[in-house]
């Protein structure tokens, strides 16, 4: 359990939270720029000091203004990658990544070199500078910098945000990994919706230093009552379960999270059992009264009408739906939903045209 | 032999002179520029144009106040002589007080350039990575600010080295004690010895040519932060 209560005021900004977040996985911190979401993470790490805050994580305690207490963040065991990669650029790749390592006590280190650079592939560098690195090797290396110092928390600051699209997706794929093979939780500062649906568990939605919401990712972003739901990306993200694999078709079968009901996306082939994240966008969800069989669209869920909004724009509403236990968007006309006649509680069938796999 | 015993006594006495203001400046010098470089603090302003006044004030003023409170009536003479060490006027010791104080934002400037030029990033970098503040100087600050600590000693040395007013207002000319190289050639003017004075004076644009060559010439190779 991460623990988290900050109050402070610079001249024009106020960052006000207080946030309880999982002691696992990925958290994402998810806001526009200034909406505070950096600063806190700065104040969690102790490089920026809250007049009034609380900050424990796990079982320490890192900072209690009401009780004088403030641990240097050279003290706590926490990793920090920052926006750009901040290597030391008088050291070689081996000697910034041993850096932190060597300032470990040996019996505290449970993250060793071969793990971490065999985890970011970066074992070919290590003889290199920093001068003679592309962004996103840097940044790797600045991630696996921060591995080595065995954090109780890994606090991440829009490591992808100084990269370009080709590199971000050369990252992303290390980061899904460090998710998966290593049990630090991870405090992820975003403002792209892409790299938070792909990645967190866990959203928390800043906006102008006051946390609007934080909750799991499916249900978070499925939420109505939030701004996140009138994007144009505006979508779910679903944890499935692979259960069958057409070969044939080259299709996947999984299982929605506690229900019955199946999507089918075009995929290779993966193991039964095995966890699959994808993300469908309001947009790609269409409504029918009957179970449309006439249709080359794939993936059909009976689903219950539980709210509606209207959308960013007058012509379109946004609807919420679940469909045995997880919630779906749908973003269709005010005028389909009249033909429709949509009302609450209302049966009937969603028509997901794309179904994106995150990972 | 150009040079007499005499010459080459005050070529000693103002190498040591200008080793030592050196390294005294270097070990004050960097606390004080440290703080320049981050402080937010009020006094920020006040601090760093006390440490700039001997770059506008002639070197007389110094020596003037410098006499003053060093001399047997001023508080820092006071303080010598309650010590049981004597007044410092007219010593070495006392030059090189006087030195420290004159080139001071020789030493002080470079070095502040250079820890602004690093900024806070590195030094956040260190300290989540567990390095403690004074580990984090000698592994990080130091390193990165090489080029500023080199051009602050080069400076600090060669700007001590062509030291005049200040020296003849608090050191005199005392043979072995206080006479250093601009002193000895001032004497050799007075006495009309134009050729020693040539040699001297000579030596001192050689060096002083070196220096500022060896200091523009290795400007050129910087680090960058990336």
């Amino acid at each position: 359990m991460i623990d988290v209560r900050l109050h402070l005021t610079y001249s024009a900004f106020a960052l006000k939270v207080d946030l309880q977040l999982p002691g696992r996985g990925v958290t994402a911190l998810y806001g526009h720029s200034g909406s505070g979401k950096t600063t806190c993470l700065r104040c969690i790490a102790g490089l920026e000091r809250a007049k009034d805050g609380f900050v424990q994580v796990n079982d320490e305690v890192w900072q209690d203004s009401r009780n004088g207490l403030f641990v240097p963040p050279h003290k706590r065991a926490l990793g920090y990658v920052f926006q750009e990669a901040s290597l030391f650029p008088h050291l070689s790749v081996r000697a910034n990544l041993e850096f932190g390592l060597k300032r470990i006590p040996r019996a505290q280190r449970r993250v060793d070199m071969a793990q971490a650079t065999e985890l970011l592939g970066i074992g070919h560098l290590l003889e290199r500078h920093p001068q003679h690195l592309s962004g996103g090797e840097r940044q790797r290396i600045g991630i696996a910098r921060a591995l080595l110092t065995s954090p109780r928390l890994l606090l991440m600051d829009e490591p992808l945000a100084a990269l370009d699209s080709q590199r971000k997706g050369e990252i992303l794929p290390y980061l899904e990994r460090l998710h998966d093979e290593l049990d630090i939780p991870v405090l992820y500062v975003s403002h792209a919706q892409d790299e938070v649906a792909r990645l967190a568990d866990h959203i928390v939605l800043l906006r102008d230093g006051q946390a609007l919401a934080s909750g799991p990712i499916g249900e978070t972003l499925a939420r109505l009552d939030l701004p996140l739901a009138l994007g144009d990306d505006a979508g779910v993200v679903i944890n499935g379960t692979v259960s069958a694999y057409d070969a044939h078709y080259q299709l996947l079968t999984l299982q929605l999270p506690g229900s019955a009901l199946q999507m089918r996306v075009a995929h290779t082939p993966l193991a039964l059992g095995k966890a699959l994240r994808v993300k469908v966008q309001a947009r790609d969800v269409s409504l029918n009264l009957q179970a449309e069989a006439h249709s080359s669209i794939l993936n059909r869920l009976p689903v219950t009408v539980t709210q509606e909004i209207a959308a960013d724009n007058s012509a379109h509403v946004l609807v919420r739906l679940d469909a045995g236990g997880t919630p779906l968007l749908a973003r269709i006309t005010r005028f389909s939903r009249d033909q429709l006649q949509l009302h609450p509680g209302q049966t009937l069938w969603a028509q997901i045209k794309a179904v994106a796999v995150l990972a | 032999m150009p040079l007499s015993s005499a010459d080459f006594s005050a070529i000693w006495l103002t190498i040591k002179l200008a080793s030592l203001t050196t390294v005294i400046l270097l070990v004050i010098g960097t606390p004080i520029a440290l703080w320049l470089s981050r402080t937010r603090s009020w006094w920020r302003g006040p601090i760093g144009a006390v440490v700039a006044l001997p770059l506008v004030l002639p070197p007389t003023v110094i020596g003037f106040y410098l006499l003053l409170t060093m001399g047997p009536h001023g508080y820092f003479g006071q303080f010598t002589q309650w010590l049981g060490l004597g007044t410092l006027t007219f010593s070495f010791a006392g030059l090189v007080i006087g030195s420290v104080i004159y080139s001071m934002p020789f030493v002080v400037q470079p070095l502040q350039n250079a820890f602004s030029a690093i900024g806070t990033r590195p030094l956040e970098v260190a300290a989540t990575l567990r390095a403690n503040p004074w580990d984090t100087f000698f592994s990080v600050i130091l390193p990165l600010a090489r080029p500023g600590f080199i051009t602050a000693s080069i400076l600090g040395f060669a700007h001590t080295v062509g030291e005049f007013g200040v020296v003849l207002m608090i050191g005199g000319n005392i043979p072995d004690k206080t006479r250093v190289v601009s002193v000895q050639i001032y004497d050799h003017v007075e006495a009309m010895e134009y050729a020693q004075a040539h040699w001297l004076a000579g030596a001192m644009v050689v060096f002083a040519f070196l220096v500022l060559l060896a200091l523009y010439s290795s400007r050129k190779t910087k680090m960058g932060w990336s």
